[in-house]
C-alpha cells in the first residue's frame, strides 16, 4: 500500500520583496524552499511508513529544478520520489494544479493501492488551501482538513480517525479509507536527514513525469484548464493605523515607543 | 643459591608474567581506536614531559595548592623507584647486586636519599589520607576504595623499607647506619634488645612484606585508576598541542560511518586518555555543565569510556560487534554516557586547561554528537530549526541574508574590493542580523574608521562561519559552509580578515586551515590594541565606564590564548586595569552560549549564564566587558534576571573604544 505525499517548492518568502510599481513578486535571485506545510504532511507519511510499512511515494509538480526539494525527501525516507513537469502545467490554478496531481496519483495507483494522501494545510505563496481537497474531490477521496492528529488507522477495516484543529476545538472525525489529509504544522516535528541518506538521494532518480505520461487533455491543464487568473497583486493601502519607529533595527526603542502609545491611549497601565 | 632467593625468583617471574599479560590485555584495546598521528613537533613533546610530569607542573597548576603533596609523592616515587629496583635485583641475585657493593660515597648517599625519600613519601600518604578523611574538596570522591588501597600499598611499603632497615641496623649489618636517620630511629625504637635470631627474622619478614607489597602493587595497576602511572607521562607526549584540538574532518562518502558510537571509532589517543584517568576532579571542579548540575560530568565521561571499552574490548578484538552501547539514555549506567551529558557540553575546553595529563575531552564529545546528528538524526528538538536555518539561510535566526547590510549605510561600509581595501571585516551573524550585534559593529567601524584602516565588507554575500554547527556535531553541513567560505575568501582575494566574534575567530583561523584557508585572521581585540600601541587611536578620557570588569570568553582565551590584549585595551582607555571575576584567564567560567549551546534550551540545574553573571555582579561593576556576542547576550540576560540590569552595562570591547575615542 502507498502514502503519497504531496509538497511544493515554493520561494523563500521570507526573502521575497514585492515589485513597488507593478506590485508582483520578485522572484529571481530568491532561493526556493520547501513549502512549509508540507514538510509535516510528508512527515506524517513517512510515520505511517515506520508504522504500518507503507510505500511512499512524494510528488510534486513544478519546474525541473524541484528535484533538488524531492531529492530532500527522498534523504528523509521517501521510497519514490514523481516530478510533475511540463510547460504545459504552466500557469495552473488550484483546479488545473489538482487536476495533474490526480491524475498522477491515478497512475501511482496502478502500481499498488493508494490508502492515503497528505498534503500540508496551505502553500505560502498562494495561500489558497484549495489543492488537497481539490485532488480528493477528483479522486473520489474523502478530504479530512485541518488534521492535527492522526489517532488511528486500521488497515482490516479500512478506515481512519483523525483529530482536525478547527478554532477553538478539536473534531474527532471517522472516515473509510482512501482518504486525503491536509495537516497542521502542530501535526508533528519533522525529521532530519541522516548523511547516509543525503548520500544515497543526492545519487537516486527523482521519476520525471510530463503530460505524455499522464495524458490530460491540454484544455483542462495549465493556464488554459485555469478557471481563476490572477489580473492585479497589489498590497493593501493602510487607511488607519500607524507605524512606530523602527522595529527592525531598534526593537528596544520601539517596544517603548509602543508601551509609551498604549499608556497614553489608556490601552494598558503599569 | 639459597631457598629464599629460589622462591623469589618463582613470585617474581609469576608476578612479571602477569603484570605482563595485564598490561597486554589492557593496551591491545587501546590498538583498537583509530589511527591519529601524535609524533609531530616531538621537541615540543619532549618539552611537555619535562615541564608537565617531571616538573610536576601538572599538578601545581591552576591555583590547585594541594598539587604539591602529589608532586612531593611523585618526586619521592622517582627515587624510590630506583630504589625498588635495586630491591628486586638484590632479591634475584644476592650475591651479586646490592646497593652496598658501590663505592662507600655513593652507597651512603643512595643510602641516605632513599630514606628521607620514604619518610616523604609515607608523610605524603598521611597527608592525602588526612585531607580525603577530613576536609576533602567537592570535586574528589574521597571515599573511593581504590584511593585507599593505593594509599595503604604506599604505606606497607615504606612501613616494610624502614621495618627492615630498622631490624638489620638493631642487627648490626647495615653499614650505613649514620646515613639513615629514620630507620635508625624505628631500630632504636622497635628493635633494640631483641635477640638475634628474632632480629633475623623480623629482617626476613619484613623483605618478604616489603616484596609482595611491591609486587602487588605493580599488578594492581592496570586493574585501577592507577594505570595511572603507566600511562599519563606517555599521555602528556602523545598531547595535543592545542588547548582544545580542533576537530578532523570527515571524508562523506557512502558507506562510511560518522563520529563514535562504539569505542573502536575513538582514536587511539582517545582510549589512552580514559587509562589515564586517576579521576582527580579538576575537570568536574571546572566544568560549567558539572557545576551547574547537568548530566555532564567530565570525569565520569572519561571513565565511562573506559569501562566500555573493557566490556567491549575483548569482544571487539574476536572481531564482534559491541555488546555494551556506548551513548546510552540512562545515565547512571556504569560505562554509557547519556545523550544528555553529550548535549549539555558547551566545549568551553575547561576540563581540558586543567587536566594535569591532557585528557581530551571535548573532542570525545563532538565525536558522539557527530555521530547522533549524522548517523541518527537525534537531537534536541530545538535544534531542528537552528540545523535548517544554517542550511537553507546560512545564519541561525533563519534570516534573510540581504538583511545583513542594513548596519551598512549608518557606518558607511563599503564592499570589499581585493588591491582596494585591505582588511576585510568579517561581520559575523550576530553583528550583521542580532540588532544588539549591529551596535557593536558600528562601534568597531568607527574604530577602525578612527585609526583610518582600509576595510570592506562581504554584505549580504556573507556567509555564517558554522563554527555551532561544527560544534554541534553537524559536521556534513559545516564542510560544506567552510568550503563556500574559503573558496568566497579566494575568490574575492581576501588576505587579512578582522573579525569580532571569538567563535568566527576560531572557526576562520583554526577550523578553515583544513580547508586551504590560509588567512591572516585577527580578532578585533587584538586588532584594537595593535591600533592603541601604534597611537592611531586618541581617547578623550571621558568614557564614564566606572568599574570595568573582563569577561575571557572561551574561544578568545583558552582556545587561542588571547588574554592580555583586551586588559591592554581596556586599560589604555580607562587608565585602570580591568577588574577581574574570581574565575579569570585560563580558569575563566563559560558563559554557558558556546559548543552550540547558545541555541539549546537549558533546563536541568542552574543557569549557567546566571552563574557567571552573579560571578560577575560579586565584583560590583559599573561595566561587564565581553569580546564575544554569545557572552554578551548571555550577561545582558542574566543582569535582567538578577534585575541588575539598570546599574550595570554590558559592552563589547569595541564599544568600550569607540565610546571613548575623541
Amino acid at each position: 500500500m502507498i502514502v503519497v505525499a504531496c509538497i511544493k517548492q515554493v520561494p523563500d518568502t521570507t526573502q521575497v520583496k514585492t515589485d513597488p510599481v507593478t506590485g508582483t513578486l520578485i522572484r529571481e535571485g530568491v532561493p526556493f524552499i520547501v513549502n512549509p506545510f508540507d514538510s509535516p504532511a510528508l512527515e506524517e507519511a513517512l510515520k505511517l511508513k515506520d508504522e504500518y510499512g507503507f510505500r511512499v511515494v512524494v510528488i510534486s509538480m513544478g519546474p525541473p529544478n524541484t528535484e533538488v526539494t524531492l531529492k530532500k525527501a527522498l534523504a528523509l525516507g521517501a521510497d519514490d520520489a514523481v516530478l510533475l513537469s511540463d510547460r504545459a502545467f504552466g500557469g495552473a490554478d488550484t483546479l488545473a494544479t489538482s487536476k495533474v496531481l490526480a491524475e498522477a496519483i491515478s497512475k501511482i495507483a496502478e502500481e499498488d493501492e493508494v490508502a492515503v494522501v497528505l498534503c500540508g494545510r496551505q502553500s505560502i505563496d498562494g495561500d489558497t488551501a484549495q489543492v488537497g481537497p481539490g485532488i480528493a474531490t477528483r479522486l473520489g477521496f474523502t478530504p479530512l482538513t485541518l488534521v492535527d492528529q492522526i489517532q488511528e488507522l486500521d488497515l482490516a477495516a479500512k478506515k481512519v480517525r483523525v483529530r482536525r484543529k478547527l478554532e477553538g476545538r478539536h473534531e474527532i472525525v471517522e472516515t473509510p479509507l482512501p482518504t486525503l489529509i491536509t495537516v497542521v504544522r502542530e501535526i508533528n516535528q519533522p525529521r532530519y536527514p541522516t548523511v547516509p541518506m543525503r548520500l544515497i538521494s543526492s545519487d537516486a532518480e527523482v521519476r520525471l513525469w510530463d503530460n505524455s505520461t499522464i495524458g490530460l487533455p491540454a484544455e483542462l491543464i495549465g493556464l488554459a484548464g485555469s478557471a481563476t487568473q490572477v489580473r492585479k497583486i497589489f498590497s493593501p493601502e493602510r487607511t488607519e493605523g500607524e507605524i512606530l519607529g523602527d522595529g527592525e533595527n531598534k526593537p528596544d526603542e520601539t517596544a517603548r515607543l509602543l508601551i509609551d502609545a498604549l499608556l497614553e491611549k489608556d490601552v494598558i497601565s503599569i | 643459591m639459597s631457598a629464599n632467593t629460589l622462591i623469589f625468583i618463582v613470585v617474581f617471574v609469576i608476578s612479571i608474567a602477569f603484570f605482563g599479560w595485564s598490561c597486554y590485555n589492557r593496551f591491545r584495546l587501546v590498538a583498537l581506536g583509530k589511527p591519529d598521528d601524535r609524533l609531530k613537533e616531538i621537541a615540543k613533546r619532549v618539552w611537555s614531559v619535562i615541564y608537565y610530569p617531571l616538573a610536576q607542573r601538572c599538578t601545581i597548576s591552576h591555583g590547585y595548592r594541594f598539587g604539591i603533596n602529589h608532586a612531593i609523592l611523585f618526586w619521592a616515587f622517582v627515587l624510590l623507584l630506583i630504589a625498588n629496583t635495586e630491591f628486586l635485583l638484590h632479591g634475584l641475585a644476592p650475591d651479586y647486586i646490592g646497593l652496598s657493593k658501590l663505592p662507600a660515597g655513593a652507597y651512603h648517599a643512595l643510602a641516605w636519599i632513599f630514606d628521607i625519600a620514604s619518610i616523604i613519601a609515607l608523610l605524603a600518604v598521611c597527608s592525602a589520607v588526612i585531607r580525603r578523611l577530613v576536609f576533602p574538596p567537592s570535586y574528589i570522591d574521597a571515599k573511593s576504595g581504590d584511593a585507599f588501597v593505593i594509599l595503604g600499598l604506599i604505606s606497607a611499603l615504606m612501613l616494610a623499607f624502614f621495618g627492615m632497615h630498622g631490624a638489620e641496623i638493631a642487627m648490626g649489618t647495615e653499614k650505613a647506619v649514620s646515613y639513615m636517620p629514620i630507620s635508625a630511629f624505628a631500630g632504636t625504637v622497635f628493635f633494640s634488645g631483641m635477640s638475634a635470631g628474632a632480629l633475623e627474622t623480623a629482617v626476613n619478614v619484613f623483605w618478604w612484606i616489603h616484596a609482595i607489597v611491591l609486587l602487588a602493587f605493580l599488578n594492581y595497576l592496570p586493574y585501577s585508576k592507577h594505570m595511572h602511572i603507566l600511562t599519563s607521562i606517555p599521555n602528556c607526549f602523545f598531547r595535543s598541542l592545542e588547548t582544545v584540538n580542533t576537530q578532523p574532518r570527515e571524508t562523506f562518502a557512502k558507506g562510511n560511518v560518522y563520529g563514535t558510537e562504539r569505542i573502536d571509532q575513538f582514536t587511539w589517543k582517545d582510549l589512552f586518555d580514559s587509562y589515564s584517568c586517576t579521576e582527580c576532579g579538576r575537570c568536574v571542579d571546572n566544568c560549567p555543565a558539572a557545576s551547574t548540575g547537568k548530566a555532564l560530568d567530565p570525569k565520569k565521561l572519561i571513565h565511562n569510556i573506559k569501562v566500555n571499552m573493557l566490556q567491549n574490548g575483548p569482544g571487539l578484538v574476536r572481531n564482534g560487534e559491541p555488546t555494551h552501547p556506548l551513548i546510552g539514555i540512562d545515565n547512571d549506567k556504569d560505562g554509557s554516557v547519556s545523550e544528555e551529558a553529550i548535549w549539555d557540553c558547551t566545549t568551553c575546553g575547561a576540563c581540558m586547561e586543567v587536566c594535569p595529563v591532557f585528557i581530551e575531552h571535548v573532542p570525545k564529545v563532538v565525536d558522539m554528537r557527530r555521530n547522533l546528528v549524522e548517523m541518527k538524526a537525534k537531537f534536541p528538538h530545538e535544534l531542528l530549526n537552528f540545523f535548517e536555518n544554517m542550511e537553507g539561510r546560512s545564519n541561525p535566526w533563519g534570516i534573510a541574508p540581504e538583511k545583513r547590510t542594513a548596519w551598512m549605510e549608518e557606518a558607511g561600509a563599503k564592499p570589499f574590493e581585493a588591491g582596494v581595501t585591505e582588511y576585510l571585516f568579517f561581520v559575523g551573524c550576530s553583528g550583521a542580523l542580532d540588532p544588539r550585534g549591529r551596535h557593536v559593529t558600528l562601534a568597531t567601524a568607527k574604530v577602525l574608521n578612527a585609526a583610518g584602516i582600509s576595510w570592506g565588507v562581504l554584505g549580504k554575500e556573507e556567509l555564517c562561519c558554522g563554527d555551532s554547527m561544527r560544534r554541534l556535531g553537524n559536521e556534513y553541513i559545516f564542510d560544506s559552509m567552510a568550503q563556500e567560505n574559503v573558496n568566497l575568501f579566494k575568490e574575492k582575494g581576501v588576505k587579512k580578515i578582522i573579525v569580532q566574534c571569538p567563535h568566527c575567530y576560531n572557526t576562520l583561523k583554526n577550523d578553515y586551515r583544513q580547508y586551504g584557508g590560509d588567512f591572516e585572521v585577527i580578532h578585533h581585540a587584538e586588532f584594537i590594541n595593535s591600533l592603541i600601541e601604534k597611537k592611531k587611536l586618541k581617547f578623550n578620557g571621558s568614557g564614564d565606564f566606572g568599574k570595568v570588569v573582563f569577561h575571557d570568553s572561551c574561544y578568545l582565551g583558552r582556545y587561542n590564548s588571547i588574554y592580555e590584549e583586551p586588559r591592554k585595551v581596556i586599560a589604555a582607555v580607562t587608565n585602570k586595569a580591568p577588574a577581574e571575576m574570581e574565575r579569570n584567564h585560563e580558569k575563566a567560567f563559560c558563559c554557558g552560549g558556546g559548543g552550540g549551546r547558545m541555541w539549546m534550551e537549558e533546563s536541568a540545574g542552574d543557569r549557567i549564564y546566571i552563574v557567571r553573571t552573579e560571578q560577575a555582579l560579586k565584583e560590583k561593576p559599573d561595566t561587564i566587558c565581553t569580546c564575544c556576542p554569545f557572552c554578551m547576550t548571555m550577561f545582558e540576560d542574566g543582569l535582567k534576571d538578577k534585575e541588575s540590569e539598570d546599574s550595570v552595562r554590558v559592552l563589547d570591547l569595541a564599544e568600550i573604544v569607540a565610546e571613548a575615542l575623541e
